[in-house]
């Protein structure tokens, strides 16, 4: 049981990291730069699940899916980090809870 | 058996990494662990035979994606203890949300088993691995059957690269920078004047 590894092993690697992300989230509510790592580590998981279904079911779909996934990941990280730099050029801070005076 | 034992290892690993990445004091620090979680997370895919996606992972979330995080991190000049305040106020609503996620989580792997009646659809079955590689096999499908995924991949790239650059470039005032059209327009005139100097009294002013 233990020493063979199957798909709920992955499952459950898979299961923690994005319960980890999501922590984070929550835990490091005033720093974005560890909200933007933790996202990067939600998207992580996803992309265990996608390779580990693809891997045990023989379709090899998942991974195309996933490499789709680590492209709008790139995408995302580089939009929020230059959103970031911008909103520290203008406030010079990068505290959360100012980002709603920036309405209007 | 060593493939149980480097899935534990790797998997241990990533956990712990992850762990460190939401815990640690200092952002350069998580940074540098998620590098490290994504290394293992690699490894995971190679035990599991999917080599490309491995290699992938390893090149553009540790080549590309870290070093960017690292970069800004660093480039910013953040106040982290400031940042930090508060985190015990939060500890509870997390940990809390993150128990909730988790046994859910646990109920559906637990629960989850395939019906034996539902046909399996396979789109695109995985070759056997000593006839043709992971990146080759994914190679044939992806520039045929997915070749509109694949574009429009690119194009969220494209579309993500000329959205960062209009957010970060900005025209500095007092920045001197070379004009070529200006300096092929300038004429002799433009720089060059021919006075007359009378004898005695000098040329007074330009």
């Amino acid at each position: 049981m233990m020493l063979e590894i199957g798909i709920e092993h992955y499952l459950t690697v898979a299961a923690m990291l994005f319960t980890l992300g999501v922590f984070g989230i929550f835990l490091n509510r005033k720093n974005v730069i560890i909200i933007l790592l933790s996202v990067e580590l939600i998207l992580l998981s996803v992309n265990i699940n996608l390779v580990a279904f693809s891997s045990y079911m023989g379709d090899l779909v998942g991974q195309v899916f996933t490499m789709l996934i680590l492209t709008v990941a790139a995408a995302e990280a580089s939009i929020g980090l230059a959103i970031l730099v911008v909103y520290f050029r203008n406030r010079g801070s990068i505290a959360v809870e100012d980002i709603h005076l920036m309405k209007g | 058996m060593i493939a149980a034992i480097c899935f534990y290892i790797f998997a241990t690993i990533l956990v712990g990494s992850a762990v460190m990445v939401v815990f640690s004091k200092n952002p350069v620090h998580s940074v540098l662990f998620l590098i490290l979680a994504f290394f293992n997370a690699a490894g995971l895919f190679v035990l599991l035979g999917a080599e490309f996606v491995a290699m992938i992972l390893v090149i553009v979330y540790v080549g590309a994606v870290a070093v960017m995080f690292l970069f800004v991190v660093m480039m910013l000049d953040i106040n982290f203890t400031e940042l930090r305040k508060g985190v015990q106020d939060y500890l509870p609503i997390g940990l809390l949300i993150g128990f909730i996620l988790l046994v859910e989580m646990v109920v559906i792997v637990g629960g989850w088993s395939m019906s034996d009646g539902i046909a399996i659809t396979i789109t695109a079955a995985t070759p056997p691995a000593n006839e043709i590689t992971n990146t080759d096999a994914i190679g044939r499908i992806l520039y045929t059957d997915y070749i509109y995924l694949f574009q429009i991949a690119g194009l969220v790239l494209l579309v993500a690269m000329i959205g960062a650059i209009v957010l970060t470039h900005r025209k500095r005032p007092g920045v001197k920078k070379q004009n070529i059209g200006d300096q092929v327009r300038r004429r002799r005139g433009d720089a060059f004047e021919a006075i007359d100097v009378k004898p005695g009294q000098g040329i007074g002013k330009i």
